[in-house]
């Protein structure tokens, strides 16, 4: 019996042993290593002096965060955050009347993919679009950096993930639903009649080529599937617009499994310029107010290309002829040949259809399936034909050629990147030079903060052969995709001239403020300039609805003033020659008000008060 | 005592000649220079303004710039040490300048056509008393400016006399004064008419007289 125990304690020993020296403390696999950079190179290469200029803008959605956060390339920067979809006390967004009105019933929305406008493929620098899930768009003047529209929630959209991807001439923010519904909003029919019922619904928005206003277009009955990411063509392309899709099984229930057991999914082809037509000519039915196309009755707008599983990220090469799909559960990625796809369409090459829309052979429009790496999710494109492909599960990035389909480098991404912005790399003309990876997961990268983990941005050095990794910044919650501009692209005003502005309520010198009473409405017209809010006090009575309307007559540039009043709920920060609104119910008592912004010498002093008397 | 006089009577009696008289009108036409060239230029720069706060003063008035804040920004400053606000209404000169520019023009074209030493130093006398008080007057200006400070000021500072010409240290702001373009045209003016003076002086038309 002590025999047994003695061999078997040997065994465990001996077996203790052998696992001790068969398992190494670190991964031995280089990739498996984080990224790491030559520090003299890189910190040459991001050191912008204090004082110096960046050479890039990055536009970075902020996910949940429902704001853009601005930052500077090559430094990394964080610069400045514009809010859009949520309210944003710094600069007192969601809290005047008008941004309140702009955002509606919502105070957040899910950002993820931010749209530079376009002139013939290429960033012109006046406005920057961003969708959120619930449905909705928004246009960012990129003169002030402010939001000005938040277009939506758009009828039959559900879950506005792939979206506001813009055309080439900004005629149209694209968008499809990801999780497909019965139609109109607001019907119902039970989750087993999901692939007949449920509709997926791809959707133009209208751009005013002039304002940048966005207005209802026309819409598409799609498949029930998931819609994901989209890109329009451009160059010879232009004119259509293509989707990745999963779900073509039409599965409901526990999506990670019954999305997944086809081998292909879609990717869908969207010859928008004959939708734009048909819309025109008044087909389709109106659904939700808003005119339909059903490509069962109009034919020849719509083509599904099959792709490598489950594909995340469509992107369109900068000549237009590549249309690179990443099916994010394989090793491959795959490459359409435009042309194909006219031939085929043009021979009807197809091998069946869905809901009427006829699906191409693969083997008829495919060019070629690069094995890039595993898990590749979005493609970016530098000059000379370069394409740079995000894997998500290799965590890196791999680097490869379009024409010879040659993967000639690799970089570790830490860890585990999502999508990718290089510069100006999804346009007409992509600049190379830098490369941002936008990664899910950074732990361990930065002093740590506890559970709520930061995201990680990896800028990466793209301007040599070998890709070589520069800077590891950490960003905002929740970066998706991003945009890289160049700086002189964008012409930025520092104050508001007054001249433009025509704000009814707008007063510019301290002797026309003051408070004017209509029944129970109180209007105080305000003047704000270093260092006195005028008038000093404001006086109204108990329930009277009073608005207050605040210039600030500077015409300096970074001499912002705010307008905090206690026990209200109210700050709003107004920049130098802006005028703003804040409407509130008079409740009896003396309430402080005060300038939030740090203007001056005197700023403490820039204070006053609201006498509400009681009712008598 | 008569022969002094006489000498004088015909010295001031002399003609002048072709090219004196057209140093006088060049001298007027340069007066014009004040309707289009400050006559003055105050530059202030400190930590908060590194491109600086530029004040040009011409003869009929006030500009900013940085397309006219920066006047707004200095008086905007100002009002913390209880400074009078800096507004053309309170300059009188703008007024009177232009016209007095105007009337010496019209002299000094009087004494090209008149062509006499007597009006010539008619000229020269008035526009150097002109200058003169000009000069008196923009210091006096200075000095109220700064001497005139509100008892009420946020920040109290003693009196001080900003810098006329040259540079001076005022709390955070380097003050940089200098004339501009135009006093520099009107300087030149002094200097053609002195030229015009001196080339009459010389040609003494009694020189070649007792030399023959």
């Amino acid at each position: 019996m002590k025999r047994t125990y003695a061999i078997w304690g040997g065994g465990i020993v001996l077996l203790t042993l052998l696992a001790a020296r068969c398992a190494p403390s670190a991964p031995t696999a280089k990739k498996a290593a984080g990224g790491t950079s030559d520090l003299a190179v890189a910190a040459q290469k991001t050191y912008v002096a204090p004082g110096d200029l960046d050479e890039y803008y990055m536009f970075a959605s902020g996910g949940q965060s429902g704001n853009i956060y601005v930052y500077g390339i090559p430094s990394m920067r964080h610069i400045s955050t514009i809010p859009v979809y949520s309210p944003y006390p710094a600069t007192g967004y969601g809290f005047d009347d008008d941004s309140k009105k702009m955002l509606g019933a919502f105070t957040w929305g899910d950002l993820h993919h931010p749209a530079l406008s376009e002139t013939n493929g290429d960033y012109d620098g006046r406005w920057l679009f961003a969708n959120e899930m619930n449905g909705r768009v928004a246009r960012i003047d990129l003169r002030d950096f402010k939001t000005k529209q938040i277009y939506g929630p758009v009828p039959n959209i559900s879950g506005n993930h792939a979206s506001a991807f813009v055309t080439p001439n900004t005629e149209y923010s694209m968008m499809a639903s990801r999780f497909s519904i019965p139609l109109p909003k607001g019907s119902v029919a039970p989750i087993d009649k999901y692939a007949t019922e449920y509709k997926g619904v791809v959707a133009a928005i209208k751009i005013d080529p002039k304002s940048g206003n966005m207005d209802l277009g026309w819409q598409i009955l799609m498949p029930p599937f998931d819609f994901d990411i989209g890109d329009a063509g451009k160059k010879v392309s232009d004119g259509w617009m293509f989707w990745t899709s999963y779900n073509a099984e039409r599965a409901t229930g526990k999506l990670e499994t019954t999305a997944s057991q086809r081998d292909r999914d879609y990717i869908a082809a969207i010859d928008w310029k004959a939708a734009e037509k048909a819309a025109a000519e008044g087909k389709g039915d109106m659904i939700g107010g808003v005119r339909v196309l059903d490509p069962k009755k109009v034919p020849g707008i719509v083509y599904l290309l099959p792709c490598g599983k489950s594909p995340h990220g469509v992107d369109v090469a900068p000549n237009g002829k590549w249309i690179v799909g990443s099916g994010k559960l394989q090793g491959v990625t795959t490459v359409f040949n435009f042309e194909k796809i006219q031939t085929a369409i043009r021979n009807k090459d197809f091998t069946g259809d869905e809901d009427g829309i006829p699906v191409l052979k693969y083997e008829s429009v495919k060019e070629v399936e690069v094995a890039v790496g595993l898990g590749p999710l979005h493609t970016q494109f530098g000059p000379d034909d370069w394409a740079y492909t995000s894997l998500f599960v290799d965590s890196a990035i791999a680097k490869w050629k379009l024409g010879t389909w040659e993967v000639v480098d690799k970089v570790p991404m830490s860890y585990s990147i999502g999508h990718l912005a290089a510069a100006e790399g999804d346009t007409v003309s992509p600049d190379g030079k830098y490369l941002v990876g936008l990664n899910k997961l950074s732990h361990g990268r930065h002093l740590s903060v506890g559970p709520s983990q930061p995201e990680s941005s990896q800028l990466v050095d793209i301007g040599e052969e070998k890709m070589k990794l520069l800077y590891d910044a950490f960003t905002e919650p929740e970066p998706h995709y991003a945009q890289i501009i160049k700086a002189d692209k964008l012409h930025p005003i520092e104050v508001y001239p007054k001249e433009e502005n025509h704000h009814p309520l707008a007063v510019w010198d301290v002797k026309d403020a003051g408070v004017t009473r209509q029944g129970d409405k109180v209007t105080a017209k305000v003047v704000l300039v270093r260092s006195t809010i005028t008038p000093t006090s404001i006086e109204v009575n108990e329930g009277d609805t009073v608005t207050v309307a605040l210039t600030n007559i500077e015409q300096t540039t970074d001499e912002l003033h705010g307008f905090g009043l206690l026990d209200y709920n109210i700050n709003v920060i107004v920049d130098p020659g802006e005028t703003k609104t804040v409407t509130f119910k008079a409740k009896t008592g003396v309430y402080p008000f005060y300038c939030t912004n740090f203007c001056s010498a005197l700023h403490q002093e820039m204070q006053g008060y609201l006498i509400v008397n009681k009712k008598k | 005592m008569q022969a002094v006089l006489q000498r004088a009577d015909r010295f001031l009696d002399r003609d002048l000649e072709l090219k004196e008289r057209a140093l006088v009108i060049v001298a007027a036409l340069l007066l014009t220079a004040v309707y289009v060239f400050p006559l003055w230029t105050l530059t202030m720069y400190a930590p908060q303004y590194p491109e600086g706060l530029r004040m040009n003063i011409y003869s009929y008035k006030l500009e900013g710039g940085n397309q006219g804040q920066d006047v707004k920004e200095i008086n905007l400053l100002n009002h913390y040490i209880g400074m009078k606000d800096l507004v053309a209404e309170d300059f009188t000169e703008f007024k009177w300048i232009p016209f007095v520019v105007g009337a010496m023009g019209l002299l000094f074209l009087r004494t090209a056509v008149h062509g006499k030493m007597a009006s010539l130093i008619d000229v020269i006398v008035l526009y150097g008393y002109f200058a003169a008080f000009s000069l008196w007057s923009f210091g006096y200006k200075l000095y109220s400016y700064g001497h005139n400070l509100a008892p009420t000021a946020a920040v109290k500072v003693p009196a001080f006399m900003p810098p006329m010409f040259g540079y001076k240290q005022l709390a955070n702001f380097e003050v940089y004064s200098y004339p501009a373009a135009g006093s520099y045209a009107l300087g030149l003016v002094i200097v053609l008419l002195g030229a015009a003076f001196l080339l009459a002086w010389q040609d003494d038309p009694g020189r070649a007289k007792r030399a023959g």
